[in-house]
């Protein structure tokens, strides 16, 4: 096998883009030049009184600035269209094109679909009207398609744990020295300096962060909605207290408690089991007091709606909690949890509980100053007058009201477990050694940095890209919700 | 005021004592001693050896007594070795167990003794705090003025082209955690493979003798996480005030727009921003762990992985008390500067 050029036969596009790229460059320094010294341009005001804007040279340069860009993603979306179809003919870029071919395809279907019924569809809908939300939802939704995808073992070339004799260090586009069948030929993205191949890390390092990150986050959430709305809504002994414990975990520097929670030594002695045990318990009853403020009336609808969802819930509690037939297995002693046959997820615990740990006082306190802010209007007054419990008030009155920031703020946060999630890994806390995640791959590549930049590279930049279009993605969500 | 700030103070000390119980709780599980024991003595300790060192050295008391003993209410701990000499962490090698004093925590002023560094624990954190603080220090000269420039800047004129512009810089920097641009940073500038060695990738030496190329790149890493978050910040206080009324008011009179922005806007608009850059000194410590270990500077960060990652009860506890002083203070300092930047807000 020859070794992959990064573009092979499509070579001839690459002065193209360099031109196009060039151009773009120069416009964009010409633009904000132009945004600081040039005047505004005026507007004439016609004697039948309509506006007339006269192109003056900020306009020009908006138009070539809209041009260029152009040029520049249309080169680039060719880059990707003739790698799909010519594949490794078309060298590195071509061949990993081809690999995220589903991606493509989940993309554009999703795009299709939610711009066609984009009225319809809520805030969500208007999501595609502002085109930093949809940046960054396409750079959000990448990457989760990828995750998905990988775990279903479709885009990674290679086992990401195998070693490939021969491969270590290697530049992009080497090819496998001894071929087995079937084995795909070439390590797209070079070897680390364990031989493995960069490409299918990175891949599958996605799956590692798409798994956690969303769920840690709601799960923060919930914990964080459940004990900030009483804290804001009764106030007094119950807020002092809570506010107190809130502030006592923020006060903690986050690597000092992952240094001390997420060590093997501390694992053993079953610690973040209980702390899990706890923690998680707040979803579930956050769904049964949800449900049960609202239909409590109705006690036909209530008592089988919550005897489904509740028992559903602790199901999930119990399996979540437990590993491997036990809650907690440490030496000495053990509680025997969900056993192995019913256990729905296998989870890295430890890592996930820490991380939802860090995440929900920072939630509580978002979640209690918008209740204290809220529990003064006046629907919230009329409910007390209907006669409404506090309970519906806090979760049918005033968490709707509070969703836009909060939605937000999930975003944003998701951004931040997913930073979280790279520092753990980055210090080899709570991941296996060999894991794929992005964090541990930055941290094995750093040493052989100033030789070898391919290993390090791509996890470090799918990290910043995500975290990018999820912070793009609360950008575009706070301008469309604040239109209202 | 002064009632204020003593509730604070009261509250900022049951904080402390909470958390540094919590890191003594923890650092005092018998996994952890275990392994404080056979990284002190050899790791093939047998489990009547690794208990026999623990009763040595009073771990094995229970974790309120031990506490007490750490901050200096109770008594130390004293065992009396075979040879009739008796051993405590009152005494220091050297000393006699009848000169040595009864009560040694941090309340007579004792900081313990660092099984890592070998050496007291009081040394290794002046010494690793002062080169935090040097790094610290030029974080802040480089991060503040420039993070408070960009949000000037682009809040000045919302929807303009320096705000996008300035924006699209801020959400960048606060996408990128500091192991992501510290990576990008050290592969650009110092590495053989693109060629351009500009700095230098490691800081080690800075420790002894900053410089302009050893020094920037972790001050730079360091500083652009925090950046964009107070620019974004700025960008929005500024924002606010230029709708105000009162610019309104200004700008009808006819007074020239640098002259607003400069005299009418800028005061009320770096409230807001004040608090974020006290806050963001939580944020700050974790980005210094990262830097210092990514660019190998031994300060208080990287002390605090070594600590860590061997249970080094005493220098754990001090660290720990060091941080969380400066996350209260910093709180403290945050509430009480805004009362006094604005006037709107007066606390009885």
């Amino acid at each position: 096998m020859e070794p992959l050029t990064w573009t092979g036969s499509i070579a001839f596009l690459n002065p193209l883009l360099a031109l196009a790229l060039g151009l773009l460059a120069l416009t964009v320094v010409l633009w904000m030049l132009a945004g600081i010294v040039l005047p505004e341009d005026q507007m004439a005001v016609n004697p039948d009184g309509t506006l007339n804007s006269n192109s003056g040279p900020r306009n020009l340069i908006q138009t070539a600035l809209r041009f260029s860009f152009l040029a520049s993603v249309s080169i680039a979306v060719a880059y990707i269209v003739l790698g799909i179809l010519m594949g490794t003919n078309a060298g590195i870029i071509g061949a990993i094109s081809q690999r995220f071919l589903p991606v493509w395809l989940s993309l554009i279907i999703l795009y299709a679909m939610s711009n066609a019924f984009k009225r319809k569809l809520g805030l969500y809908g208007k999501l595609f009207d502002s085109p930093i939300g949809m940046v960054g939802f396409g750079l959000v939704m990448f990457w989760v398609f990828t995750g998905v995808f990988s775990a279903l073992g479709l885009i990674t070339t290679l086992d990401p744990l195998a070693v490939v004799s021969g491969m270590k260090n290697k530049v992009p586009g080497t090819p496998i020295p001894s071929l087995e069948d079937s084995q795909y030929a070439w390590y797209l993205l070079g070897g680390d300096n364990l031989a493995r191949d960069v490409f299918s890390r990175m891949v599958a390092g996605t799956w590692e962060v798409i798994k956690i990150a969303p769920f840690a986050t709601l799960f923060a959430f919930m914990v964080g909605i459940t004990l900030g709305l009483p804290a804001g809504y009764y106030g007094g002994r119950l807020d002092t207290v809570l506010s107190f414990l809130s502030n006592l975990v923020l006060a903690f520097p986050v690597i000092l408690l992952f240094y001390l929670l997420v060590t093997p030594e501390i694992v053993t002695t079953g610690l973040p089991s209980y702390m899990a045990a706890v923690l998680f318990i707040f979803p579930v009853i956050f769904l049964g007091v949800l449900l049960n403020s609202r239909f409590h009336t109705r006690p036909r609808v209530r008592t089988p709606l919550l005897i489904g969802v509740l028992g559903l819930a602790i199901w999930i509690y119990l399996s979540l909690i437990s590993t491997n037939g036990y809650i907690v297995n440490a030496p000495a002693y053990n509680i025997p949890g969900l056993p192995k046959e019913l256990d729905l997820v296998d989870f890295p615990l430890v890592v996930f509980v820490s991380v939802v740990f860090v995440n929900s006082p920072t939630v509580f306190r978002i979640v209690r100053s918008l209740t204290l802010d809220i529990k003064t209007r006046d629907y919230v007054a009329a409910a007390q007058t209907r006669g409404e419990g506090p309970w519906y008030i806090m979760l049918w009155e005033i968490l709707p009201n509070a969703r836009g920031p909060l939605i937000v703020d999930f975003c944003l946060r998701i951004g931040y477990t997913v930073i979280l999630l790279g520092t753990l890994g980055f210090f080899g806390l709570g991941f296996e050694p060999e894991n794929p995640n992005w964090g541990s791959t930055i941290n094995d590549g750093r040493k052989l940095l100033s030789i070898y930049l391919h290993p390090v590279l791509p996890p470090a930049l799918a990290l910043l890209s995500l975290v990018l279009g999820l912070n793009l993605l609360a950008d575009g969500l706070r301008e469309e919700s604040l239109k209202d | 005021m002064g009632f204020f700030i003593l509730r604070r103070v009261g509250i900022m000390l049951l904080t402390a004592l909470c958390l540094t119980f919590l890191v003594f709780f923890l650092t005092n599980l018998y996994p952890n001693l275990e392994k404080l024991a056979k990284t002190q003595g050899n790791f093939r300790m047998s489990d009547e050896q690794v208990a026999s060192f623990l009763e040595k050295g009073g771990y094995l008391q229970s974790t309120p007594i031990k506490y007490g003993e750490w901050l200096g209410v109770l008594p130390s701990y004293r065992y009396t070795n075979e040879d009739g000499t008796v051993q405590s962490r009152c005494i220091l090698p050297g000393d006699t167990a009848e000169a040595s004093p009864n009560f040694c925590g941090i309340l007579q002023g004792y900081w313990g003794y660092s099984t890592y560094f070998e050496n007291e624990v009081s040394a290794v954190i002046g010494k690793r705090l002062y080169l935090t603080g040097r790094l610290m220090l030029w974080v802040m000269v480089l991060m503040v003025p420039t993070a408070l420039i960009v949000g000037v800047l682009a809040g000045m004129k919302e929807g303009s082209t320096t705000d996008r512009t300035l924006s699209a810089f801020a959400i960048t920097t606060t996408a990128t955690p500091e192991y992501v641009s510290g990576v990008i940073f050290i592969a650009i500038f110092t590495s053989s493979a693109v060629g351009l060695k500009w700095f230098k990738g490691s800081a080690t030496q800075a420790m002894e003798n900053p410089t302009f190329e050893n020094f920037f790149l972790p001050v730079l890493t360091i500083a652009l996480f925090g950046m964009g978050y107070i620019a974004r910040m700025t960008r929005a206080s500024m924002a606010e005030v230029m709708t105000t009324q009162y610019i309104r008011t200004a700008r009808l009179k006819g007074v020239s727009f640098p002259n607003i922005v400069i005299k009418h806007a800028l005061r009320n608009a770096l409230i807001a921003p004040f608090t974020v850059i006290m806050l963001q000194f939580p944020w700050l410590l974790n980005g210094v762990v990262i830097v210092e270990i990514l660019f190998n500077y031994k300060g208080f960060g990287w002390a605090l992985v070594q600590a860590a990652g061997n249970n080094d009860i005493q220098l754990l506890m001090a660290i720990s008390v060091v941080s969380v002083f400066v996350v209260l203070l910093t709180q403290l300092i945050s509430d009480i500067g805004y009362v006094y930047l604005n006037p709107r807000i007066r606390i009885s």
